[in-house]
């Protein structure tokens, strides 16, 4: 029936995997789809875990001197916490949209290099179930000299030197035992999954965009894409540096950030936040990205000043490198460089103000829908004004050195983080959910879901700002009774509990939905890109043949022309072309070269993790079976070809080739 | 929908009016009660930024909900005029933020050199930072003391900081911003008091297990107490207690047990060199102890001589197994410590 060709069966290490269907289709899957919804789902479940040790932390939290946790285990929490939410959750659950969402957003057929991604995925796996097996077998204490009145338990065998390991704390010294080199180790194999994805889509969007689509007519996610994707390319390997510092430290006895060593722990900070700052925008870009999609689509009006979001995006993640020292206000930094600073954390709020006045601009005078997408999307520029503004005190140095380490930071990122890149997420789940599933989600539960989210979201965050203003230091196990604290921590613990709640909603919705939603035509909501003008849920295919792109919001375009007033009027024709589309997207006329599933990327990718326990034990056996992993990988990877031959292909492939493999 | 009135203008503002007052009555660590001239200024300054902040969050967020309620879709709406952007407006958009934030900028600056200048005639105490305990250090009158900084009243002090492990961040709300102790270098930092009064203070970077419980108190004494202060500072423990008495018996134990590992009491056993615990001397006179996590009262001695990791986990001082007794002399002795 489809058209796809069955590629004949060649003799490699291991035989190309054949199943379609199943377990192993997915493991060897290198479809972009696939892959984006794998990655979906497993930040999601990280997204979960880190959730449920928020929820660890404040109850903890919810009465001053509690003893709910020890003081290891809230440590050992706060630190998993920060590490999940970034490295595990927000980061992967961005790259699924970026894996599903590019190609058909410039209208390829996959990424550039397929294996590539899969690869990405499986370290990100990988990495990932590293970093947590330190609840398995990781160990942690006091440091040394110190007693402890209890044995560490499990939840406290985690990392506890917070998500930034600022030195020498996180060194062996002052945090013996294993476990905060899974951290470093663990951040290692995650950041190598960044790169590799980076590279990939980079390549993708120079290369791969389809007739007409040039480089001013990409929707602004794919444009955000890029910019996240070069800001990976560049700040990663600053941390995979710092963190290779903290692996030698703590394993072969160097003194990179040992003061009686010669070395210098200020050192750290500053290579940490040169990373860090920039992991703020890799963080946040994507959700610029999707509401600016979501945000004219229910609008029926063009994004206001396209070129301004794209430039703004670059600008912010172009200044986002030369501002790290802000996390710094309060160190052993000399006044100038306080200033200097200061004035560049200023500098980065021009472009972000643009960027939400141009949204504001794209609603004011529209049509809006407010369904759930659109409601996360508004629900976004709310909350992130908020991030925003408190950002802006942060650039007041005097100012930030009375808030930094307090919860008023805490309430800063989240407004940013939660508030920004989560609402964000939400917002873009929602709004592709037809395309990937081909079902409606429930509207009633989504907003439900809305609701209990924004009014969780500002009881549990809120509160935090003038908390941190009042004396709540970040990071502290309890607090006194007389710091008379203890209220609007109770409420911000009930804030995090209605939180929880809308989780599951949303999580109920989605069970739902994708499997008794109501079924959802291609282009439920008269969209603008071309990634709905193709059939939903996507054929595995995409594109039945390269679509030519002659505007910016091209599908949009096609429907829509403009009266003399400037306003929308549909075009003659409209519901012809959509049903041709429809039955186009579904029966392809041309022949379809699908990139063919593979093994190397799994067998590479699960090498990664041997070798960090090789290094943590310090087990040649280990290494060794890391090596070979890598080796059997990378060989069967390169001798792979890159092209099966068809079956249907033209030529027969000559015998004395063919006899190579047989 | 009952939910979207709280969305409406009115109860919006009102609302944000009540988060805004929201502020908590008698916090000790509250940043937004300066006592002093450099916390005031660092206080005027967030105010400026503060109601800044407050009227572009009232302007942006009124123009969303207003685009929200007047622009909902309705049946009668006509399809939208298709606007891709004006450049007047985004110019417009771009200079008054940077307009904005340029009068941020120029007190930002000014203020930033102004708290870092040494102040003139200053005092000058040194704070060594260890997990997890602060330790002052009076160089112009040969004092140390530990968890309590005293000071007098509407005097500039110059503290010069470093950390003995790993990086600690001291922080006094009422009087100054936080500013880090970093191992191998120098930090420094001015607090001025205007009145006799007691601050809280609180290690604000995460050191370790006990982080939170790395506390501290500073007290500001007129001239004259604290000329006394510094008098009484100065001279050693009373070394002649009757023998046979309860206080006598603690002595012993603090000799015998392993306390002088690690914790000097002056005229009793001062050895040269650093010791890695709070000098002892003057125990007595200060109001809280271990890290300024604990009132100095017998209750608390009593639970944290008996097992020290309890009450603040990973500390370096061991469990010495000293029987009720024991416990009960040493505290008797430590009350002399005055």
């Amino acid at each position: 029936m489809t058209k796809i060709i069955e590629p004949k069966k060649q003799r490699n290490i291991f035989s190309r995997p054949s199943s379609e269907e199943g377990v192993w289709s997915w493991i060897t899957t290198v479809d972009h789809k696939r892959i984006g919804i794998m990655y979906g789902y497993a930040a999601f479940f990280f997204l979960l875990v880190g959730g449920l040790e928020a929820l660890l932390l404040r109850i903890q939290l919810s009465q001053p001197d509690n003893n709910f946790l020890s003081a290891a285990e809230y440590n050992a929490m706060f630190t998993m916490h920060g590490t999940t939410m970034i490295f595990l959750a927000i980061m992967p659950i961005s790259a699924a949209f970026f894996n599903y969402l590019l190609p058909l957003q410039i209208g390829a057929r996959d990424v550039a290099f397929p294996r590539l991604n899969a690869l990405s995925f499986w370290i990100f796996i990988a990495g990932g179930l590293f970093l947590y097996s330190t609840f398995l077998f990781g160990t942690a204490g006091a440091p040394e000299g110190g007693y402890l009145a209890e044995e560490v338990s499990r939840l406290a065998s985690a990392p506890n030197g917070g998500w930034f390991g600022y030195q020498p704390n996180a060194g062996l010294k002052y945090s013996p035992g294993t476990a905060m080199d899974y951290w470093a180790i663990g951040l290692q194999i995650l950041g190598i999954a960044s790169l590799v994805s980076a590279f990939n889509f980079i390549t993708t969007i120079l290369n791969m965009r389809t007739k007409g689509m040039r480089l001013m007519r990409m929707p602004v996610f794919t444009w955000m894409t890029f910019a996240v994707s070069f800001l990976l390319a560049f700040s990663l390997p600053i941390i995979a540096i710092a963190l290779f510092f903290v692996t030698f430290d703590r394993q072969f006895g160097t003194t990179f950030f040992l003061t009686e060593g010669g070395g210098d722990p200020v050192l750290w900070q500053h290579l940490f936040w040169l990373f860090g700052h920039p992991e703020v925008y890799i963080l946040i870009l994507p959700a610029f990205g999707i509401v600016s999609e979501v945000l004219p689509t229910f609008s029926r009006k063009p994004l206001f000043g396209y070129p301004a979001i794209v430039f703004a995006g670059f600008g912010i993640a172009f200044i986002g490198f030369g501002v790290w020292a802000h996390h710094m206000f309060a160190s052993a930094i000399s006044p100038v460089a306080q200033a200097g600073f200061g004035l560049s954390t200023m500098i980065i709020a021009v472009p972000t103000g643009v960027k939400i006045f141009n949204w504001l601009g794209t609603i004011w005078g529209g049509r809006l829908t407010l369904n759930t997408p659109m409601l996360f999307a508004l629900g976004f520029i709310g909350m992130f004004v908020i991030g925003g503004l408190s950002g802006v005190t942060h650039s007041v140095v005097p100012a930030d050195t009375q808030q930094t380490d307090t919860y008023y930071i805490v309430a800063h990122f989240h407004y940013v983080l939660f508030g920004g890149a989560l609402f964000g997420i939400f917002s873009g789940l929602y709004f592709w959910f037809p395309k990937v599933w081909g079902r409606m989600y429930n509207e009633t539960m989504g907003k439900i879901h809305f609701w209990l989210m924004i009014i969780g979201f500002n009881l549990t965050f809120g509160p935090m700002h003038w908390l941190g203003l009042q004396g709540q230091v970040r990071r502290t196990w309890v607090y006194a009774e007389e710091t008379n604290l203890g209220f609007w921590n109770l409420i911000v613990t009930i804030g995090a509990f209605i939180l929880a709640i809308a989780t599951l909603v949303f999580m109920a919705n989605w069970i739902y939905s994708r499997r008794k939603g109501e079924v959802s035509p291609f282009d439920p909501w008269d969209a603008r890109t071309i990634e709905w003008s193709i059939p939903s849920p996507t054929p595995v295919w995409n594109f039945s043949k390269a679509p030519e792109v002659k505007s910016l919001d091209d599908f949009w375009h096609q429907k829509y022309g403009e009266d003399e007033d400037g306003r929308a009027v549909r075009r003659e024709g409209t519901d012809e072309l959509l049903l041709q589309l429809e039955e186009e997207g579904l029966n392809p006329k041309e022949e379809i070269h699908l990139p063919s599933p593979s093994y190397f990327p799994v067998i590479m990718a699960f090498g990664l993790p041997f070798l960090g326990y090789a290094i943590i034990y310090k087990s040649i056996p280990l290494a060794l079976i890391g090596v070979i992993m890598l080796l059997i990988g990378g060989f069967g990877w390169g001798t792979e070809p890159l092209e099966e031959e068809f079956e249907s292909s033209e030529e027969e492939p000559e015998s004395g080739e063919s006899k190579n493999y047989e | 929908m009952h939910i979207k009135k709280f969305l409406k203008p009115k109860n919006f503002i009102l609302c944000s009016f009540l988060f805004i007052t929201a502020c908590i009555e008698d916090a000790p660590l509250d940043s937004l009660s300066p006592a002093g001239p450099y916390a005031r200024t660092i206080d005027e300054l967030f105010w400026l930024t503060f109601w800044i902040a407050v009227v572009i969050f009232f302007i942006v967020q009124g123009a969303l909900l207003f685009s929200v309620f007047y622009f909902k879709d309705s049946p009668d709406k006509p399809e939208p005029k298709q606007i891709h952007g004006n450049n007047f407006l985004e110019i417009l958009w771009t200079i008054i933020p940077v307009i904005i934030l340029a009068s941020i900028a120029v007190p930002t600056v000014r203020t930033i050199f102004d708290l870092a200048r040494e102040p003139d005639d200053a005092l000058k105490i040194e704070v060594i930072g260890h997990q997890w305990w602060f330790e002052y250090k009076y160089p112009d009158y040969g004092i140390t003391t530990a968890n309590v900084l005293v000071i007098p009243e509407d005097t500039p002090i110059r503290l010069e900081m470093w950390s003995n492990d790993v990086l600690h961040n001291y922080w006094v709300p009422k009087l100054n911003g936080k500013r880090y102790l970093v191992p191998g270098q120098k930090t420094y930092l001015n607090l001025h008091a205007d009145n006799a009064e007691e601050f809280w203070a609180q290690c604000g970077e995460y050191c370790g297990l006990s982080h939170s419980k790395m506390r501290g108190r500073v007290l500001s004494m007129s001239e004259s107490d604290f000329d006394a202060w510094v008098i009484n500072e100065q001279k050693n423990a009373d070394n002649k207690l009757s023998e046979g008495s309860l206080a006598y018996e603690g002595q012993q134990v603090y000799l015998n047990a392993g306390c002088t590992q690690c914790h000097v009491i002056g005229g009793v056993w001062d050895v040269q060199g650093e010791r890695i615990a709070p000098n002892l001397t003057h125990f007595a006179n200060r109001n809280v102890f271990a890290g300024a996590a604990l009132k100095n009262n017998s209750e608390n001695l009593t639970k944290w001589l008996a097992n020290p990791a309890e009450l603040k986990p990973g500390t370096f001082m061991p469990n010495l197994e000293l029987t009720e007794r024991e416990i009960e002399a040493l505290i008797e002795y430590l009350g002399t410590l005055k």
